[in-house]
């Protein structure tokens, strides 16, 4: 007997099920990636919009009941709360060479994975926002044996607009509640 | 461990501090002994607690506790461990209890002064007629609570030893130079609080590291360099601070504690612009400012840039404005906290711009911290060795050239580059270590006296 493919849609998933824009999107993300393994940080800044937010908020432990809060809110502390200026300074800072917690370079892999298509909705210049989610594993190696693994799950929203595609925002939610690294030089 | 005496450890006259003590894992379990059971710990801010029944878990030495507000508003602290078989009692980081009951069998701990007589008592144990036939001695097993607590403009300080001087007697005239982190920009007392959420991360370095660098060690400054050439200063443009004047290391030579800041002043200077970009910043900080010099008039004020009190509380007093807490985890790593301030009632975009600006600058992601961190963890790996362990470190710096600074008592400056103040601070710290009554460790302190403004 021939086993039958069935393609259509998963009925409970009620992401995009559009092969063409998740294909995009995950091209997208994992050239980015590659941009940041490969240390390319200038082609990486041109990928971001000129009024995205970058936000890493602050893990926390809470009651089931309290979950809402498990993430630092939006005027909170956080891990990192940034913008384009500051992404750019922070490029900067790393190319000084006198940055010592960069210097020598980390080694990073960036694996991107689970990309899901949340949604596309029209923007008012003519463009798409596209909502992405997506988990990371991110592995740090640096001097001789520092190794840092950071593990979570990020929420980008991206944009569309003539065949160009940027990030607009990216919250990334780490799976961990104490940082159990020294810092956080790295790009997420 | 070479069984050097603590005096051959800290030779802080000739500027000589063993490696061994940021190493050495008998040193930690005689520090956690000698000076965590017993000096005043700063455990947090109250606005992380400001509802009743609100509690924050915290940490004193190597102990988890509970920082709580009890029913009657009475902040408490008390050791997270059940007094049944240990259990941790509290799980959350925070939260809003009436009781903490144990999930291990159950036994529950109170607060609520209507309950109980002594905060953290036992009020429910299961089975407490029948298994324990009513024979257990609740009074008996409450939760251990610290013997003193002190709330001082909303931070929140504590300790285990019941014979320990009171909070402000332990503090001394470093009291100024925390007023001017905690009060309002406007000159008024008090009225800080904290951005929702404490940064809390590891960093494998010993302890002692942190606070000996905010205690008012300027000439690491060339280690930031590189945040300096960008420029992430709040008004944009060169540096990576507010304009100051010129700073100095002031010192407590008889307490331990220090900063970096100014000496002593009677007025003023005229408003710095330094939020062009952001109109509703700037009139904020314009308008304290001359709030201020009303507020004060020509009375005696003093800045802080960064201060520790002995032994594991530092903080930065002008922008950033955060409190740090380095928690002893090991002799080589420790957990760090840190929490950012604002004027409680500054508008909303002013803590906004000081949010934004606080995260990258502080904190494992910010650009002037980060290289902070890359420096104790390679201080603490070299000296690992049993070759290094042996070294000395050099505090050298300025020896002989203390000089008193005639309005405070008790306190002395030594310039803008010295390591005077990391010279106290492990003296206070060898004091500690000997074993010193509290008679012998508060004998050349100097009174305090009120504030006049
Ligand atoms: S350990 Fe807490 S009730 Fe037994
Ligand atoms: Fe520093």
């Amino acid at each position: 007997m021939n086993a039958t493919i069935d393609s259509a849609p998963i009925a409970q998933d009620s992401s995009v099920d559009d092969m063409q824009i998740w294909w995009q999107a995950q091209r997208f993300l994992h050239y980015e990636a590659d941009l940041l393994d490969h240390r390319e940080f200038d082609n990486w800044l041109a990928l971001l919009d000129e009024n995205i937010t970058y936000r890493m908020p602050l893990t926390r432990n809470v009651r089931r009941d309290a979950l809402a809060q498990e993430y630092s809110g939006k005027h909170d502390a956080a891990w990192f709360d940034e913008g384009i200026d500051t992404l750019r300074q922070r490029v900067a800072q790393i190319k000084t060479g006198i940055h010592w917690a960069e210097e020598p370079a980390s080694r990073v892999s960036h694996l991107v994975t689970n990309i899901r298509v949340l949604d596309v909705v029209p923007d008012e210049d003519g463009g798409e926002q596209v909502h992405v989610r997506s988990r990371f594993l991110i592995y740090q190696n640096r001097l001789q044996a520092e190794v840092n693994l950071f593990v979570g799950k990020r929420e980008d929203v991206l944009r569309r607009r003539d065949g160009r595609w940027t990030i607009l925002s990216r919250e990334i939610h780490l799976d961990q509640n104490v940082l159990l690294s020294k810092a956080l030089t790295i790009f997420f | 461990m070479g069984h050097k005496s603590i005096d051959e450890l800290v030779r802080a006259e000739e500027g000589l501090v063993s490696r061994s003590i940021f190493v050495d894992d008998e040193i930690f379990q005689q520090e956690l002994q000698q000076v965590f059971s017993r000096a005043w710990l700063f455990v947090g801010h109250e606005s992380l607690v400001p509802k009743p029944d609100d509690y924050f878990v915290s940490r004193m030495g190597t102990e988890s506790v509970i920082l709580t507000r009890d029913r009657q508003g009475q902040i408490q602290v008390m050791l997270n461990s059940c007094a049944h078989r240990g259990m941790k009692l509290c799980r959350y980081d925070h939260g809003n209890n009436r009781t903490f009951t144990c999930p291990y069998h159950g036994w529950s701990f109170s607060t609520d002064g209507k309950l109980v007589e002594k905060p953290g008592e036992l009020v429910g144990v299961p089975g407490h007629a029948t298994h324990y036939k009513g024979e257990l001695d609740k009074k008996q097993w409450g939760l251990k609570t610290v013997a003193q607590v002190v709330n001082y403009k909303g931070a929140i300080w504590a300790t285990w030893d019941a014979d320990a001087p009171p909070f402000l007697d332990y503090l001394g005239n470093m009291r100024l130079y925390l007023d001017a982190a905690l009060d309002n920009r406007d000159g008024s007392s008090g009225g800080s609080e904290v951005i929702g959420g404490v940064q809390k991360w590891r960093v494998k370095c010993n302890w002692k590291f942190a606070p000996e660098n905010f205690i008012g060690d300027l000439y690491h400054d060339i280690s930031h360099r590189s945040v300096d050439i960008v420029g992430i200063g709040p008004g944009g443009g060169k540096g990576r601070r507010d304009p100051s004047a010129t700073r100095s290391a002031i010192c407590f030579p008889e307490l331990g504690h220090g900063l970096l800041g100014r000496l002593p002043f009677y007025e003023e200077g005229p408003y710095a612009p330094q939020y062009a970009r952001y109109p509703e910043v700037e009139a904020y900080f314009r308008q304290v400012h001359e709030q201020r010099e009303r507020t004060l008039g020509s009375a005696m004020r003093v800045q802080t840039s960064v201060g520790t009190i002995f032994p594991n509380m530092s903080f930065h007093g002008r922008q950033p404005r955060t409190l740090a807490v380095f928690h002893p985890i090991s002799a080589t790593e420790m957990e760090m906290w840190r929490m950012y301030l604002v004027d409680k009632d500054a508008p909303e975009a002013v803590k906004e711009a000081a949010r934004h600006y606080f995260l990258r600058y502080s904190g494992p992601g910010g650009m002037t911290e980060s290289d902070d961190m890359e420096n104790w963890t390679g201080a603490t790996e070299a000296s690992m060795g049993a070759v290094s362990r042996e070294l000395y470190f050099n505090y050298q710096m300025g020896v002989g050239h203390a000089q008193p600074v005639p309005e405070i008592p008790g306190c002395a400056v030594n310039g803008e580059y010295t390591e005077e103040n990391a010279r106290i601070y492990y003296r206070r710290w060898a004091q500690f270590m000997n074993g010193l009554s509290w008679d012998q460790l508060m004998a050349g302190s100097v009174r305090v006296e009120e504030r006049a403004a």
